[in-house]
């Protein structure tokens, strides 16, 4: 079984985000920048899955611009086999919409035939969390999202998922698309000798007219602020202190 | 202009607060028809006829609907689509698993956690954990949009809508539901409480938890917990505020021995009074506190349940 992880490449989550002054965006000039985490975990799993028999090769696909093959090469030094980079874009502040990464994911899973995409559940910069049920939808497949647990046997995966109330268990037929969340593993840190072999490893280069998607956004962005700031408040002395301030503020 | 939302239907029963909620984002769209699905749900459709601003309620009961499988969810609001121009629902962990792929199958963009309706194409939604707000205007012909609860008020209740009764869409027989694990508690809901008690990393253990649980019990407060207490084993997945856990926004937010992370404070951070509880007086939380006490929470927070 072919497993495919589509990973993003997204303002690394220990950067301060800062607006562009024009309101056209957040900006991404100069800025450290790396797998989306949902997606580390993705690849994570894949590999797992790799390792336990259960797959046989593992592709890390990204949709963007040029620079996400530097987000592919840490996907290979993890363990991915091979790697599928689709130019969409060529400004790093145009960010494609999921439901166009979507169609250009069905491209590729036409093409390779995989038994399993799996996927983080959402990126950290538009936060969407809408690319794998789209996936899912467009393929005419079985969805398991936020995924916390994943059990593949033959035809079917059982997939524990967090939901508001807990944890909800069901059962999916494969091929199916699953969206991972953080509790499913802890992403390795690719070694040394391992980056230095996913140099060596094959990445294939596309367009969105490879596989026949118009890539132009359905979503125009009118414009993007820094939210409000709140207020500054006080240091309380004591206990005593807190629970008075908080009876003069009618909160108790 | 017609708005189809999707009603919060757990087992039978209408979550009314977040619901209400998304009713009053939608009825700044048009006349809104509430979808309530389920194996049963005759009652949660009586009851979100009640819910002021809805004109009508479609309620779809089938057993394949009992657990809100995605697959037959969503393939049922494509088959009732044609008549609506906005589709929503409130942005609970079902309605984000459903919601897009309505979407995709309608073939238009997806709209997740909306926290403002500018008019009927333009909307407000977070990005990047709330640390901007981004304005979008759709150009497609059918808005399918989730609203985040937090930054709308519930509808009243005191009205009485129609109920209709529709059959069931085709089952896709994709998947099926195995077990729920959910933990019975007589607290508050988290998204909908009042007062919200939260423990981080600092709490050092799931027993050490119980400190926490007890300040909550004394505020009649729901428990909630940082990505870093839920990660360490401290709490339950469920209980998790933050970016990728439940964004809450209560009258009182008492964070304890939680450092304040980017992705935490996007999910607490419009709560009315925030309150932080740590030994470390640098900690980020301190900025969003308006009241902070440098102190350690082993002796301030059992402390604080007895004096209140």
């Amino acid at each position: 079984m072919k497993v495919i992880v589509p990973v993003k490449r997204v303002i690394d989550y220990n950067v301060k985000v800062r607006g562009k002054a024009d309101g056209s965006g957040v900006d991404l000039a100069n800025v450290k920048m790396s797998m989306n985490p949902f997606d580390e975990i993705a690849v994570e799993q894949a590999i797992r899955l790799k390792e336990a028999g259960k797959a046989d090769e593992v592709i890390a696909v990204s949709v963007g611009v040029k620079q996400a093959q530097e987000t592919l090469r840490t996907a290979l030094a993890m363990g991915a086999d091979r790697a599928i980079l689709v130019v969409a874009a060529e400004d790093v502040h145009n960010d494609i919409e999921p439901l166009t990464v979507a169609k250009i994911l069905k491209g590729v899973v036409d093409e390779e035939q995989p038994g399993l995409v799996l996927c983080g559940k959402q990126a950290i910069d538009n936060d969407m969390n809408a690319t794998g049920q789209m996936l899912s939808a467009l393929m005419g497949w079985s969805q398991a999202t936020f995924a916390s647990d994943l059990d593949i046997d033959g035809d079917s995966a059982t997939v524990t998922r967090e939901v508001d109330g807990g944890l909800q268990t069901i059962k999916v037929n494969m091929p199916t698309v699953v969206t991972v969340d953080l509790r499913l593993n802890e992403p390795r840190y690719a070694s040394l000798p391992n980056i230095m072999k996913a140099k060596k490893k094959p990445m294939d280069e596309k367009t969105p007219a490879d596989y026949g998607v118009d890539a132009s956004p359905r979503l125009e962005i009118v414009n993007t602020v820094e939210p409000a700031a709140r207020a500054a408040g006080i240091k309380i002395g004591s206990v005593d202190e807190l629970v008075e301030k908080l009876k003069e503020a009618g909160a108790v | 202009m017609a708005v189809l939302l999707l009603a919060e239907v757990n087992d039978g029963e209408l979550a009314l607060d977040a619901t209400a909620k998304a009713v009053t984002a939608a009825t700044a769209l048009g006349d809104v028809t509430v979808l309530a699905t389920g194996a049963t749900c005759a009652d949660a459709a009586a009851e979100a006829a009640k819910i002021d601003g809805v004109a009508k309620v479609l309620c779809a009961e089938d057993t394949i609907y009992g657990k809100r499988l995605a697959e037959p969810v969503a393939d049922l609001i494509v088959s009732l689509a044609g008549d609506y121009e906005h589709i929503v629902a409130p942005a609970t962990t079902d309605a984000k698993n459903v919601m897009p792929r309505v979407a995709a199958l309608l073939d238009v963009m997806m709209m997740s956690d909306v926290t403002a309706v500018v008019d009927g194409s333009t909307f407000e939604r977070p990005i990047y954990a709330g640390n901007a707000m981004q304005t979008v205007k759709s150009s497609d012909a059918k808005k399918v949009i989730t609203f985040r609860g937090a930054t709308f008020d519930a509808a009243g209740t005191g009205g009485s809508a129609a109920v209709e009764s529709i059959g069931a869409a085709a089952d896709p027989s994709l998947s099926s539901w195995v077990e729920d694990k959910v933990a019975a508690s007589d607290r508050p809901e988290l998204t909908s409480a009042g007062v919200v008690v939260s423990g981080g990393r600092g709490v050092g253990s799931e027993d050490d938890f119980k400190i926490i649980e007890a300040l909550a019990d004394k505020l009649n407060a729901a428990v909630g917990a940082s990505r870093a207490a839920v990660d360490s084993g401290y709490a339950p997945n469920d209980w998790q505020v933050g970016q990728t856990g439940k964004v809450v926004a209560p009258d009182l937010y008492v964070a304890v021995g939680i450092s304040g992370a980017i992705q935490h404070l996007a999910g607490m951070k419009d709560s009315k009074i925030i309150v932080a509880i740590n030994k470390d007086e640098e900690a980020p939380i301190f900025q969003v506190a308006d009241f902070g006490l440098v102190a350690d929470l082993f002796d301030a927070v059992p402390d604080l349940t007895s004096k209140l």
